[in-house]
Protein backbone atom coordinates (compact mmCIF):
# COMPACT_ATOMS: atom_id res chain seq x y z
CA UNK A 1 0.00 0.00 0.00
CA UNK A 2 2.70 2.27 1.07
CA UNK A 3 4.69 1.81 -2.24
CA UNK A 4 1.63 2.31 -4.10
CA UNK A 5 1.08 6.10 -2.12
CA UNK A 6 4.65 7.10 -3.19
CA UNK A 7 3.95 6.06 -6.97
CA UNK A 8 1.05 8.35 -6.94
CA UNK A 9 3.16 11.37 -5.36
CA UNK A 10 6.22 10.61 -7.64
CA UNK A 11 3.49 11.74 -10.34
CA UNK A 12 3.93 15.05 -11.59
CA UNK A 13 0.23 15.96 -12.20
CA UNK A 14 -2.12 18.39 -10.91
CA UNK A 15 -4.25 17.12 -7.70
CA UNK A 16 -7.34 15.85 -10.46
CA UNK A 17 -4.61 13.33 -11.54
CA UNK A 18 -3.83 12.49 -8.32
CA UNK A 19 -7.46 11.40 -7.68
CA UNK A 20 -8.24 9.48 -11.11
CA UNK A 21 -4.92 7.59 -9.82
CA UNK A 22 -6.38 6.53 -6.64
CA UNK A 23 -9.57 5.63 -7.79
CA UNK A 24 -7.80 3.27 -10.54
CA UNK A 25 -5.86 1.83 -7.77
CA UNK A 26 -8.71 1.09 -5.70
CA UNK A 27 -10.33 -1.83 -7.03
CA UNK A 28 -7.18 -3.62 -7.86
CA UNK A 29 -5.96 -2.72 -4.04
CA UNK A 30 -9.03 -4.01 -2.50
CA UNK A 31 -8.86 -7.06 -5.12
CA UNK A 32 -5.60 -7.79 -3.45
CA UNK A 33 -6.64 -7.25 0.06
CA UNK A 34 -9.53 -9.29 -0.37
CA UNK A 35 -6.97 -12.15 -1.98
CA UNK A 36 -4.54 -11.94 1.08
CA UNK A 37 -7.01 -11.82 3.61
CA UNK A 38 -8.79 -14.86 2.21
CA UNK A 39 -5.72 -16.82 1.92
CA UNK A 40 -5.17 -16.25 5.29
CA UNK A 41 -8.36 -16.78 6.88
CA UNK A 42 -8.61 -20.52 4.61
CA UNK A 43 -5.50 -22.09 5.47
CA UNK A 44 -7.57 -25.09 6.61
CA UNK A 45 -10.33 -24.90 3.59
CA UNK A 46 -10.82 -27.31 1.14
CA UNK A 47 -8.21 -25.87 -1.64
CA UNK A 48 -10.84 -26.64 -4.38
CA UNK A 49 -13.42 -24.53 -2.31
CA UNK A 50 -10.35 -21.30 -1.96
CA UNK A 51 -9.31 -21.83 -5.44
CA UNK A 52 -11.81 -20.45 -7.68
CA UNK A 53 -12.60 -17.90 -5.46
CA UNK A 54 -8.76 -16.73 -5.10
CA UNK A 55 -9.15 -16.98 -9.24
CA UNK A 56 -11.69 -14.71 -8.74
CA UNK A 57 -9.46 -12.21 -7.42
CA UNK A 58 -6.68 -12.67 -10.04
CA UNK A 59 -9.29 -12.06 -12.37
CA UNK A 60 -10.55 -8.96 -11.23
CA UNK A 61 -7.08 -7.40 -10.95
CA UNK A 62 -6.02 -8.04 -14.25
CA UNK A 63 -9.31 -6.84 -15.91
CA UNK A 64 -8.62 -3.26 -13.62
CA UNK A 65 -5.09 -3.10 -14.83
CA UNK A 66 -5.60 -3.84 -18.36
CA UNK A 67 -8.74 -1.32 -18.00
CA UNK A 68 -6.29 1.36 -16.24
CA UNK A 69 -4.06 0.99 -19.28
CA UNK A 70 -7.03 1.07 -22.14
CA UNK A 71 -8.94 3.97 -20.23
CA UNK A 72 -6.31 6.47 -21.84
CA UNK A 73 -7.77 5.53 -25.48
CA UNK A 74 -11.37 5.82 -24.45
CA UNK A 75 -13.17 9.04 -22.42
CA UNK A 76 -16.00 7.01 -22.23
CA UNK A 77 -14.63 4.32 -20.50
CA UNK A 78 -12.13 6.71 -18.19
CA UNK A 79 -16.09 8.31 -17.32
CA UNK A 80 -17.52 5.22 -16.67
CA UNK A 81 -14.17 3.90 -14.42
CA UNK A 82 -14.46 7.13 -12.49
CA UNK A 83 -18.33 6.68 -12.11
CA UNK A 84 -18.12 2.69 -10.72
CA UNK A 85 -14.97 1.96 -9.46
CA UNK A 86 -15.65 2.95 -5.85
CA UNK A 87 -18.26 1.24 -5.79
CA UNK A 88 -16.80 -2.03 -7.11
CA UNK A 89 -14.44 -1.10 -4.80
CA UNK A 90 -16.68 -0.94 -1.69
CA UNK A 91 -18.55 -4.28 -2.80
CA UNK A 92 -14.91 -6.26 -2.74
CA UNK A 93 -14.51 -4.99 1.15
CA UNK A 94 -17.83 -5.77 1.21
CA UNK A 95 -16.95 -9.84 0.19
CA UNK A 96 -14.01 -8.91 2.99
CA UNK A 97 -15.99 -8.35 5.59
CA UNK A 98 -18.20 -11.30 4.58
CA UNK A 99 -15.35 -13.50 4.81
CA UNK A 100 -14.03 -12.76 8.15
CA UNK A 101 -17.61 -12.47 9.70
CA UNK A 102 -18.25 -16.31 8.10
CA UNK A 103 -14.92 -18.09 7.15
CA UNK A 104 -12.98 -16.22 9.76
CA UNK A 105 -13.94 -15.30 13.32
CA UNK A 106 -17.30 -17.64 12.42
CA UNK A 107 -19.69 -15.42 13.74
CA UNK A 108 -22.57 -16.48 12.04
CA UNK A 109 -24.24 -20.19 12.41
CA UNK A 110 -23.39 -22.90 9.91
CA UNK A 111 -24.76 -24.09 7.50
CA UNK A 112 -27.24 -21.21 7.54
CA UNK A 113 -24.62 -18.54 6.44
CA UNK A 114 -21.73 -19.78 4.09
CA UNK A 115 -18.95 -17.67 3.29
CA UNK A 116 -18.44 -16.30 -0.31
CA UNK A 117 -16.03 -18.69 -1.20
CA UNK A 118 -18.88 -21.64 -0.87
CA UNK A 119 -21.46 -19.44 -2.65
CA UNK A 120 -19.05 -19.59 -5.32
CA UNK A 121 -18.45 -22.60 -5.58
CA UNK A 122 -22.19 -23.37 -5.58
CA UNK A 123 -22.57 -21.32 -8.12
CA UNK A 124 -20.45 -22.36 -10.65
CA UNK A 125 -20.90 -26.41 -9.68
CA UNK A 126 -24.96 -26.13 -10.30
CA UNK A 127 -24.40 -23.26 -13.03
CA UNK A 128 -26.19 -25.71 -15.53
CA UNK A 129 -29.55 -25.85 -13.18
CA UNK A 130 -29.35 -21.69 -11.90
CA UNK A 131 -29.54 -21.07 -15.62
CA UNK A 132 -32.34 -23.41 -16.55
CA UNK A 133 -34.21 -22.01 -13.68
CA UNK A 134 -33.60 -18.27 -14.48
CA UNK A 135 -34.91 -19.48 -17.94
CA UNK A 136 -38.00 -20.78 -16.61
CA UNK A 137 -38.34 -17.65 -14.17
CA UNK A 138 -37.77 -15.40 -16.79
CA UNK A 139 -40.59 -16.97 -19.12
CA UNK A 140 -43.29 -17.04 -16.46
CA UNK A 141 -42.28 -13.49 -15.10
CA UNK A 142 -42.61 -11.91 -18.64
CA UNK A 143 -45.76 -14.07 -19.56
CA UNK A 144 -47.21 -12.81 -16.51
CA UNK A 145 -45.99 -9.10 -16.60
CA UNK A 146 -47.31 -8.16 -19.92
CA UNK A 147 -50.71 -9.89 -19.59
CA UNK A 148 -51.00 -7.72 -16.61
CA UNK A 149 -49.89 -4.61 -18.21
CA UNK A 150 -52.23 -4.99 -21.52
CA UNK A 151 -54.98 -5.71 -19.31
CA UNK A 152 -54.04 -3.00 -16.91
CA UNK A 153 -53.90 -0.43 -19.41
CA UNK A 154 -56.66 -1.24 -20.91
CA UNK A 155 -58.77 -1.28 -18.22
CA UNK A 156 -56.89 2.19 -16.88
CA UNK A 157 -57.56 3.32 -19.65
CA UNK A 158 -61.34 2.68 -19.56
CA UNK A 159 -61.84 3.88 -16.48
CA UNK A 160 -59.83 6.86 -16.68
CA UNK A 161 -61.78 8.23 -19.64
CA UNK A 162 -64.87 7.07 -19.46
CA UNK A 163 -67.58 8.04 -16.37
CA UNK A 164 -69.49 5.07 -16.17
CA UNK A 165 -66.88 2.56 -16.49
CA UNK A 166 -65.00 4.47 -13.75
CA UNK A 167 -68.85 4.59 -11.56
CA UNK A 168 -69.10 0.86 -12.16
CA UNK A 169 -64.80 -0.61 -12.31
CA UNK A 170 -63.92 1.79 -9.35
CA UNK A 171 -65.34 -0.21 -6.64
CA UNK A 172 -64.46 -3.68 -7.84
CA UNK A 173 -60.98 -2.39 -8.17
CA UNK A 174 -60.75 -0.95 -4.93
CA UNK A 175 -61.90 -4.37 -3.32
CA UNK A 176 -60.31 -6.30 -5.37
CA UNK A 177 -57.08 -4.37 -6.19
CA UNK A 178 -55.96 -4.68 -2.52
CA UNK A 179 -55.90 -8.36 -2.07
CA UNK A 180 -52.11 -9.53 -2.72
CA UNK A 181 -52.12 -11.83 -5.48
CA UNK A 182 -50.34 -14.29 -3.21
CA UNK A 183 -53.05 -14.57 -1.23
CA UNK A 184 -55.43 -16.25 -3.77
CA UNK A 185 -52.74 -18.85 -4.68
CA UNK A 186 -55.01 -21.88 -2.85
CA UNK A 187 -57.82 -20.80 -5.28
CA UNK A 188 -55.43 -20.48 -8.66
CA UNK A 189 -53.98 -24.09 -7.53
CA UNK A 190 -57.56 -25.28 -7.93
CA UNK A 191 -59.41 -23.10 -10.82
CA UNK A 192 -55.86 -24.13 -13.13
CA UNK A 193 -55.40 -27.58 -14.31
CA UNK A 194 -51.32 -25.77 -14.74
CA UNK A 195 -49.52 -24.53 -11.88
CA UNK A 196 -47.56 -22.37 -14.60
CA UNK A 197 -50.53 -20.68 -16.16
CA UNK A 198 -52.28 -20.45 -12.97
CA UNK A 199 -48.77 -18.71 -11.69
CA UNK A 200 -48.53 -16.91 -14.92
CA UNK A 201 -52.60 -15.59 -13.69
CA UNK A 202 -51.61 -14.33 -10.25
CA UNK A 203 -48.61 -12.36 -11.11
CA UNK A 204 -50.59 -10.80 -14.08
CA UNK A 205 -53.46 -10.20 -11.28
CA UNK A 206 -50.01 -8.39 -9.14
CA UNK A 207 -49.17 -6.29 -12.39
CA UNK A 208 -53.08 -5.04 -13.23
CA UNK A 209 -53.52 -3.26 -10.48
CA UNK A 210 -50.88 -0.79 -9.74
CA UNK A 211 -50.53 -0.76 -13.79
CA UNK A 212 -54.70 0.39 -13.75
CA UNK A 213 -54.82 2.47 -11.11
CA UNK A 214 -51.85 4.74 -12.03
CA UNK A 215 -52.97 4.75 -15.88
CA UNK A 216 -57.01 5.57 -14.45
CA UNK A 217 -55.67 8.51 -12.34
CA UNK A 218 -53.14 9.71 -15.13
CA UNK A 219 -55.55 9.49 -17.99
CA UNK A 220 -58.36 11.08 -15.42
CA UNK A 221 -56.26 13.67 -14.74
CA UNK A 222 -54.81 15.20 -17.88
CA UNK A 223 -55.39 18.82 -18.09
CA UNK A 224 -58.50 19.59 -19.17
CA UNK A 225 -56.87 22.67 -21.22
CA UNK A 226 -55.01 19.91 -23.58
CA UNK A 227 -58.45 18.56 -24.19
CA UNK A 228 -59.63 21.84 -25.07
CA UNK A 229 -56.96 22.58 -27.13
CA UNK A 230 -57.03 19.50 -29.37
CA UNK A 231 -61.07 19.72 -29.84
CA UNK A 232 -60.84 22.81 -31.18
CA UNK A 233 -57.87 21.86 -33.58
CA UNK A 234 -60.23 19.47 -35.08
CA UNK A 235 -59.40 16.19 -32.96
CA UNK A 236 -61.81 13.08 -32.25
CA UNK A 237 -62.48 10.50 -29.69
CA UNK A 238 -59.34 8.43 -31.20
CA UNK A 239 -57.09 11.56 -31.09
CA UNK A 240 -58.06 13.06 -27.98
CA UNK A 241 -57.24 9.45 -26.14
CA UNK A 242 -54.49 8.07 -27.94
CA UNK A 243 -52.90 11.36 -29.23
CA UNK A 244 -53.48 13.56 -25.73
CA UNK A 245 -54.63 11.70 -22.99
CA UNK A 246 -52.19 8.52 -23.30
CA UNK A 247 -49.11 10.61 -23.36
CA UNK A 248 -50.38 12.98 -20.78
CA UNK A 249 -50.69 9.78 -18.51
CA UNK A 250 -47.21 8.09 -19.86
CA UNK A 251 -45.72 9.45 -16.47
CA UNK A 252 -48.07 7.78 -14.18
CA UNK A 253 -48.72 5.00 -16.39
CA UNK A 254 -44.28 4.08 -16.05
CA UNK A 255 -44.93 4.31 -12.46
CA UNK A 256 -47.63 1.71 -12.44
CA UNK A 257 -45.50 -0.09 -14.31
CA UNK A 258 -42.81 -0.32 -12.01
CA UNK A 259 -44.79 -0.84 -8.75
CA UNK A 260 -46.26 -3.93 -11.21
CA UNK A 261 -42.68 -5.17 -11.74
CA UNK A 262 -41.62 -5.30 -7.68
CA UNK A 263 -45.16 -6.71 -8.01
CA UNK A 264 -44.29 -9.52 -10.21
CA UNK A 265 -41.05 -10.12 -8.27
CA UNK A 266 -42.57 -11.15 -5.39
CA UNK A 267 -45.72 -13.17 -6.54
CA UNK A 268 -43.04 -14.54 -9.08
CA UNK A 269 -40.94 -15.82 -6.47
CA UNK A 270 -43.76 -17.14 -4.04
CA UNK A 271 -45.78 -19.11 -6.95
CA UNK A 272 -42.42 -20.82 -7.79
CA UNK A 273 -41.60 -21.45 -4.23
CA UNK A 274 -45.82 -22.94 -3.76
CA UNK A 275 -46.88 -24.66 -6.91
CA UNK A 276 -44.17 -24.43 -9.68
CA UNK A 277 -41.86 -26.92 -10.19
CA UNK A 278 -39.44 -24.88 -12.00
CA UNK A 279 -37.60 -21.35 -11.55
CA UNK A 280 -35.44 -19.42 -8.95
CA UNK A 281 -37.98 -19.65 -6.66
CA UNK A 282 -38.21 -23.63 -6.63
CA UNK A 283 -34.52 -23.67 -6.83
CA UNK A 284 -34.24 -21.66 -3.48
CA UNK A 285 -36.85 -24.03 -1.82
CA UNK A 286 -34.98 -27.08 -2.92
CA UNK A 287 -31.91 -26.45 -2.12
CA UNK A 288 -33.06 -25.03 1.30
CA UNK A 289 -34.73 -28.79 1.45
CA UNK A 290 -30.86 -30.62 1.38
CA UNK A 291 -29.78 -27.75 3.51
CA UNK A 292 -27.27 -26.69 0.62
CA UNK A 293 -27.25 -22.89 2.00
CA UNK A 294 -24.79 -22.31 -1.05
CA UNK A 295 -27.00 -22.93 -3.57
CA UNK A 296 -29.49 -20.79 -1.79
CA UNK A 297 -27.38 -17.75 -1.82
CA UNK A 298 -25.93 -18.75 -5.33
CA UNK A 299 -29.59 -18.28 -6.22
CA UNK A 300 -30.20 -14.68 -4.51
CA UNK A 301 -27.46 -13.55 -6.19
CA UNK A 302 -28.76 -14.59 -9.37
CA UNK A 303 -32.18 -13.41 -8.57
CA UNK A 304 -30.44 -10.02 -7.69
CA UNK A 305 -28.73 -9.69 -11.26
CA UNK A 306 -31.61 -11.02 -13.17
CA UNK A 307 -34.50 -8.80 -11.17
CA UNK A 308 -31.99 -5.52 -11.56
CA UNK A 309 -31.24 -6.38 -14.82
CA UNK A 310 -35.19 -6.19 -15.96
CA UNK A 311 -35.33 -3.19 -13.67
CA UNK A 312 -32.58 -1.27 -15.61
CA UNK A 313 -34.39 -2.15 -19.16
CA UNK A 314 -37.78 -0.98 -17.74
CA UNK A 315 -35.42 2.56 -16.67
CA UNK A 316 -34.09 2.61 -20.11
CA UNK A 317 -37.38 2.62 -21.99
CA UNK A 318 -38.96 4.95 -20.03
CA UNK A 319 -35.83 7.49 -20.47
CA UNK A 320 -36.65 6.85 -24.14
CA UNK A 321 -40.50 7.01 -24.10
CA UNK A 322 -40.09 10.59 -21.61
CA UNK A 323 -37.26 12.17 -23.25
CA UNK A 324 -39.54 14.99 -23.56
CA UNK A 325 -39.67 15.43 -19.70
CA UNK A 326 -35.79 15.74 -19.35
CA UNK A 327 -35.03 19.10 -18.39
CA UNK A 328 -38.59 19.60 -16.68
CA UNK A 329 -38.58 17.21 -13.50
CA UNK A 330 -35.51 15.41 -12.18
CA UNK A 331 -35.89 11.38 -12.62
CA UNK B 1 -77.39 50.42 -27.50
CA UNK B 2 -75.62 47.35 -30.03
CA UNK B 3 -76.00 47.61 -33.01
CA UNK B 4 -76.13 44.29 -35.26
CA UNK B 5 -75.54 44.31 -38.77
CA UNK B 6 -76.72 41.10 -40.29
CA UNK B 7 -74.67 41.76 -43.32
CA UNK B 8 -74.06 38.88 -46.03
CA UNK B 9 -69.61 39.31 -44.89
CA UNK B 10 -70.56 38.72 -41.37
CA UNK B 11 -68.65 35.60 -40.25
CA UNK B 12 -69.27 35.19 -36.81
CA UNK B 13 -73.07 36.03 -35.24
CA UNK B 14 -73.73 36.35 -31.81
CA UNK B 15 -77.34 37.00 -30.93
CA UNK B 16 -79.17 37.40 -27.77
CA UNK B 17 -76.73 34.93 -26.53
CA UNK B 18 -77.51 33.94 -22.66
CA UNK B 19 -75.63 31.70 -20.12
CA UNK B 20 -75.87 30.74 -16.73
CA UNK B 21 -73.73 28.02 -14.17
CA UNK B 22 -74.75 26.86 -11.14
CA UNK B 23 -73.16 28.91 -8.07
CA UNK B 24 -70.62 27.25 -6.22
CA UNK B 25 -72.04 28.22 -2.89
CA UNK B 26 -75.74 26.88 -3.57
CA UNK B 27 -75.97 24.88 -6.98
CA UNK B 28 -79.60 25.00 -6.98
CA UNK B 29 -79.64 28.71 -7.85
CA UNK B 30 -78.21 29.50 -11.19
CA UNK B 31 -75.99 32.78 -11.99
CA UNK B 32 -76.40 34.14 -15.18
CA UNK B 33 -73.00 34.91 -16.59
CA UNK B 34 -74.18 35.94 -19.92
CA UNK B 35 -77.24 37.84 -19.93
CA UNK B 36 -78.06 38.59 -23.76
CA UNK B 37 -74.75 39.26 -26.09
CA UNK B 38 -75.40 40.21 -29.45
CA UNK B 39 -72.78 41.11 -31.89
CA UNK B 40 -70.98 40.01 -35.43
CA UNK B 41 -68.13 40.11 -36.85
CA UNK B 42 -67.22 41.05 -40.35
CA UNK B 43 -64.74 38.97 -42.06
CA UNK B 44 -61.45 39.63 -41.73
CA UNK B 45 -62.07 41.87 -39.02
CA UNK B 46 -60.15 42.51 -35.43
CA UNK B 47 -62.01 42.97 -32.62
CA UNK B 48 -61.06 43.38 -29.09
CA UNK B 49 -63.11 42.42 -25.86
CA UNK B 50 -62.55 44.04 -22.56
CA UNK B 51 -64.01 44.33 -19.15
CA UNK B 52 -63.39 43.69 -15.68
CA UNK B 53 -62.21 40.07 -14.91
CA UNK B 54 -65.42 37.92 -14.01
CA UNK B 55 -67.90 39.99 -17.07
CA UNK B 56 -67.75 36.46 -18.74
CA UNK B 57 -65.14 37.42 -21.89
CA UNK B 58 -64.12 33.70 -21.36
CA UNK B 59 -67.15 31.86 -20.86
CA UNK B 60 -68.11 34.29 -24.12
CA UNK B 61 -65.36 32.62 -25.78
CA UNK B 62 -65.37 29.05 -24.65
CA UNK B 63 -69.11 29.35 -26.17
CA UNK B 64 -68.07 30.13 -29.49
CA UNK B 65 -65.26 27.88 -29.89
CA UNK B 66 -68.39 25.52 -28.91
CA UNK B 67 -66.47 24.24 -25.14
CA UNK B 68 -69.69 24.98 -23.66
CA UNK B 69 -72.98 25.09 -24.80
CA UNK B 70 -75.33 28.15 -24.51
CA UNK B 71 -79.14 28.60 -22.82
CA UNK B 72 -80.63 30.34 -25.32
CA UNK B 73 -79.90 32.70 -28.31
CA UNK B 74 -77.91 31.99 -31.58
CA UNK B 75 -74.59 31.66 -32.57
CA UNK B 76 -73.49 31.55 -36.04
CA UNK B 77 -71.27 31.37 -37.87
CA UNK B 78 -71.21 31.83 -41.82
CA UNK B 79 -74.64 31.31 -41.17
CA UNK B 80 -74.30 27.57 -39.48
CA UNK B 81 -75.03 27.50 -35.50
CA UNK B 82 -72.40 26.40 -33.91
CA UNK B 83 -73.31 22.94 -31.97
CA UNK B 84 -69.51 21.90 -30.96
CA UNK B 85 -66.11 22.23 -31.42
CA UNK B 86 -64.57 22.71 -34.54
CA UNK B 87 -61.22 23.19 -36.48
CA UNK B 88 -63.07 26.47 -37.96
CA UNK B 89 -62.95 28.37 -34.77
CA UNK B 90 -59.21 27.65 -33.37
CA UNK B 91 -58.69 29.13 -29.98
CA UNK B 92 -55.82 30.49 -28.25
CA UNK B 93 -55.15 30.87 -24.48
CA UNK B 94 -52.93 32.79 -22.37
CA UNK B 95 -51.43 29.97 -21.70
CA UNK B 96 -49.78 28.25 -24.60
CA UNK B 97 -51.06 24.63 -24.07
CA UNK B 98 -48.40 23.09 -25.98
CA UNK B 99 -48.30 19.39 -26.10
CA UNK B 100 -45.28 18.94 -23.93
CA UNK B 101 -44.53 15.58 -25.35
CA UNK B 102 -44.62 16.71 -28.69
CA UNK B 103 -41.69 18.64 -30.66
CA UNK B 104 -42.86 22.16 -31.77
CA UNK B 105 -42.75 21.27 -35.78
CA UNK B 106 -45.13 18.38 -34.17
CA UNK B 107 -47.51 20.70 -32.23
CA UNK B 108 -47.89 23.04 -35.31
CA UNK B 109 -48.88 20.11 -37.35
CA UNK B 110 -51.16 18.73 -34.81
CA UNK B 111 -54.61 20.39 -36.52
CA UNK B 112 -53.73 18.73 -39.54
CA UNK B 113 -52.66 15.00 -37.67
CA UNK B 114 -55.94 15.61 -35.73
CA UNK B 115 -58.15 15.90 -38.81
CA UNK B 116 -56.11 13.86 -41.00
CA UNK B 117 -54.82 15.82 -43.40
CA UNK B 118 -51.43 15.91 -42.43
CA UNK B 119 -50.51 14.08 -46.05
CA UNK B 120 -51.88 16.33 -48.43
CA UNK B 121 -50.72 19.40 -46.60
CA UNK B 122 -47.25 18.34 -44.83
CA UNK B 123 -45.98 21.42 -46.96
CA UNK B 124 -47.88 23.81 -45.07
CA UNK B 125 -46.02 23.05 -41.59
CA UNK B 126 -43.02 24.33 -43.07
CA UNK B 127 -45.17 27.30 -44.10
CA UNK B 128 -46.16 28.07 -40.69
CA UNK B 129 -43.56 27.89 -39.01
CA UNK B 130 -41.90 30.43 -41.12
CA UNK B 131 -44.35 32.26 -40.45
CA UNK B 132 -43.62 32.33 -36.71
CA UNK B 133 -40.02 32.28 -37.06
CA UNK B 134 -39.48 29.00 -35.23
CA UNK B 135 -37.84 26.72 -38.08
CA UNK B 136 -34.77 26.68 -36.11
CA UNK B 137 -36.84 24.84 -33.34
CA UNK B 138 -38.42 22.19 -34.90
CA UNK B 139 -37.09 19.21 -32.90
CA UNK B 140 -36.96 21.49 -29.92
CA UNK B 141 -39.75 20.25 -26.87
CA UNK B 142 -42.03 23.17 -25.79
CA UNK B 143 -40.43 23.72 -22.28
CA UNK B 144 -37.28 24.57 -24.33
CA UNK B 145 -38.97 27.92 -26.16
CA UNK B 146 -39.40 31.35 -24.19
CA UNK B 147 -43.09 32.59 -23.22
CA UNK B 148 -42.61 34.40 -26.41
CA UNK B 149 -41.75 31.74 -28.43
CA UNK B 150 -44.17 29.54 -27.21
CA UNK B 151 -47.28 31.41 -27.97
CA UNK B 152 -45.65 32.02 -31.42
CA UNK B 153 -46.01 28.52 -31.87
CA UNK B 154 -49.47 27.62 -30.19
CA UNK B 155 -50.95 30.84 -32.92
CA UNK B 156 -49.03 28.84 -35.79
CA UNK B 157 -51.00 25.62 -34.18
CA UNK B 158 -54.13 27.37 -33.97
CA UNK B 159 -53.76 29.05 -37.52
CA UNK B 160 -52.64 26.23 -39.60
CA UNK B 161 -56.23 25.12 -39.88
CA UNK B 162 -57.45 27.79 -41.84
CA UNK B 163 -60.02 29.11 -39.09
CA UNK B 164 -62.86 31.29 -40.00
CA UNK B 165 -62.53 32.97 -36.69
CA UNK B 166 -59.28 32.94 -34.73
CA UNK B 167 -60.41 33.49 -30.72
CA UNK B 168 -58.00 34.78 -28.76
CA UNK B 169 -58.29 34.79 -24.96
CA UNK B 170 -55.60 36.61 -23.41
CA UNK B 171 -53.42 35.23 -25.58
CA UNK B 172 -50.58 37.88 -24.33
CA UNK B 173 -51.30 38.41 -20.86
CA UNK B 174 -48.48 36.15 -19.10
CA UNK B 175 -45.83 37.98 -21.16
CA UNK B 176 -43.33 40.96 -19.92
CA UNK B 177 -44.30 44.08 -21.19
CA UNK B 178 -41.42 44.44 -23.71
CA UNK B 179 -42.30 40.67 -25.17
CA UNK B 180 -45.40 41.54 -25.22
CA UNK B 181 -45.63 44.79 -27.46
CA UNK B 182 -43.56 43.00 -30.12
CA UNK B 183 -46.18 39.63 -30.18
CA UNK B 184 -48.57 42.63 -30.89
CA UNK B 185 -46.80 43.51 -33.81
CA UNK B 186 -46.66 39.69 -34.59
CA UNK B 187 -50.21 39.06 -34.10
CA UNK B 188 -50.82 41.98 -36.17
CA UNK B 189 -48.44 40.86 -38.86
CA UNK B 190 -50.38 37.07 -38.81
CA UNK B 191 -53.68 39.06 -39.10
CA UNK B 192 -52.74 40.84 -42.34
CA UNK B 193 -50.86 38.31 -43.75
CA UNK B 194 -53.72 35.52 -43.24
CA UNK B 195 -56.33 38.08 -43.32
CA UNK B 196 -58.16 35.78 -40.71
CA UNK B 197 -61.24 37.25 -38.54
CA UNK B 198 -59.72 37.62 -34.75
CA UNK B 199 -61.72 38.04 -31.47
CA UNK B 200 -58.97 39.16 -29.07
CA UNK B 201 -59.83 38.82 -24.89
CA UNK B 202 -57.87 41.23 -23.72
CA UNK B 203 -57.31 43.20 -20.27
CA UNK B 204 -55.33 46.00 -21.28
CA UNK B 205 -56.94 48.79 -22.98
CA UNK B 206 -53.43 50.27 -24.76
CA UNK B 207 -53.15 46.41 -26.47
CA UNK B 208 -57.03 46.90 -27.81
CA UNK B 209 -56.64 50.25 -29.07
CA UNK B 210 -53.39 49.34 -30.71
CA UNK B 211 -54.53 46.25 -32.42
CA UNK B 212 -58.32 46.09 -32.78
CA UNK B 213 -60.81 48.06 -35.78
CA UNK B 214 -63.70 47.64 -32.91
CA UNK B 215 -63.66 47.34 -28.76
CA UNK B 216 -66.46 46.29 -26.97
CA UNK B 217 -66.63 46.53 -23.88
CA UNK B 218 -68.52 44.64 -20.97
CA UNK B 219 -69.29 44.74 -17.53
CA UNK B 220 -69.74 41.91 -15.14
CA UNK B 221 -72.89 40.29 -13.18
CA UNK B 222 -74.54 39.60 -15.70
CA UNK B 223 -72.06 40.00 -19.11
CA UNK B 224 -73.49 42.35 -21.01
CA UNK B 225 -71.65 44.31 -24.23
CA UNK B 226 -72.18 47.92 -22.75
CA UNK B 227 -70.74 49.45 -25.65
CA UNK B 228 -68.72 49.55 -28.89
CA UNK B 229 -65.71 51.97 -29.79
CA UNK B 230 -64.82 52.04 -34.04
CA UNK B 231 -61.58 52.97 -34.15
CA UNK B 232 -61.04 54.77 -36.98
CA UNK B 233 -56.89 55.30 -36.33
CA UNK B 234 -54.74 54.61 -38.94
CA UNK B 235 -51.74 52.02 -39.08
CA UNK B 236 -48.82 51.08 -37.76
CA UNK B 237 -50.56 52.98 -34.42
CA UNK B 238 -49.06 55.30 -32.44
CA UNK B 239 -49.22 54.62 -28.50
CA UNK B 240 -47.99 58.45 -27.46
CA UNK B 241 -50.41 59.77 -30.15
CA UNK B 242 -53.18 62.36 -29.24
CA UNK B 243 -55.72 60.35 -30.54
CA UNK B 244 -54.96 56.66 -28.75
CA UNK B 245 -54.66 58.52 -25.62
CA UNK B 246 -57.81 60.40 -25.75
CA UNK B 247 -59.60 57.67 -26.62
CA UNK B 248 -57.64 55.76 -23.71
CA UNK B 249 -59.05 58.11 -21.43
CA UNK B 250 -62.26 57.76 -23.01
CA UNK B 251 -62.35 54.14 -22.38
CA UNK B 252 -60.76 54.63 -18.96
CA UNK B 253 -63.47 57.38 -17.93
CA UNK B 254 -66.34 54.52 -18.97
CA UNK B 255 -64.88 52.00 -16.80
CA UNK B 256 -64.68 54.25 -14.02
CA UNK B 257 -61.09 53.83 -13.55
CA UNK B 258 -60.24 57.53 -14.63
CA UNK B 259 -59.69 59.25 -11.48
CA UNK B 260 -59.20 62.68 -10.57
CA UNK B 261 -57.99 63.49 -14.15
Amino acid sequence: MEAQEDLVSTEPAEPASILRWRTMLAVPVAAAFALTLHTFIAKNEPPLEAHSYRLLFFEVIAVAIVLALLRRFSPGLRRWMARMWPIFTAAILLLCVWDVVTLGFRLLPLPYFPGPSAVLRSLINDRVMLLDSTWHSLVLLLSGYVLGVIAGLISGICIGWSTPVRYWGMPILKVVGPIPATAWIPLAMVLSPSAVVSSAALIALAVWFPVTMLTASGISNTRASYLDVARTLGAGRTYLIFRVAIPAALPNIFIGLFMGLGASFLTLVVAESVGVKSGLGWYVSWAQGWAEYGKVFAALIIMAAFFSTIMTLLFKLRDHVLVWQRGIIKW
Amino acid sequence: MVAVTETEASSLLVRDLKKSFPAPDDPLVRREVLGGISFSLAAGELVSLIGPSGCGKSTLLRLIAGLETSDAGDLLIESDPITAPNAERGLVFQDPNLFPWLSVRRNIQAGLVARGVLHEKKQEVDEFMRLVGLEVFANAYPHHLSGGMAQRAALARALINHPKVLLLDEPLGALDAFTRMRMQDEVLRLWQTRRTTMLLVTHDIDEAIYMSDRIMIMTPRPGRIERTIAVSLTRPRQRSSDDFLRLRSDILNFLHFAGKA
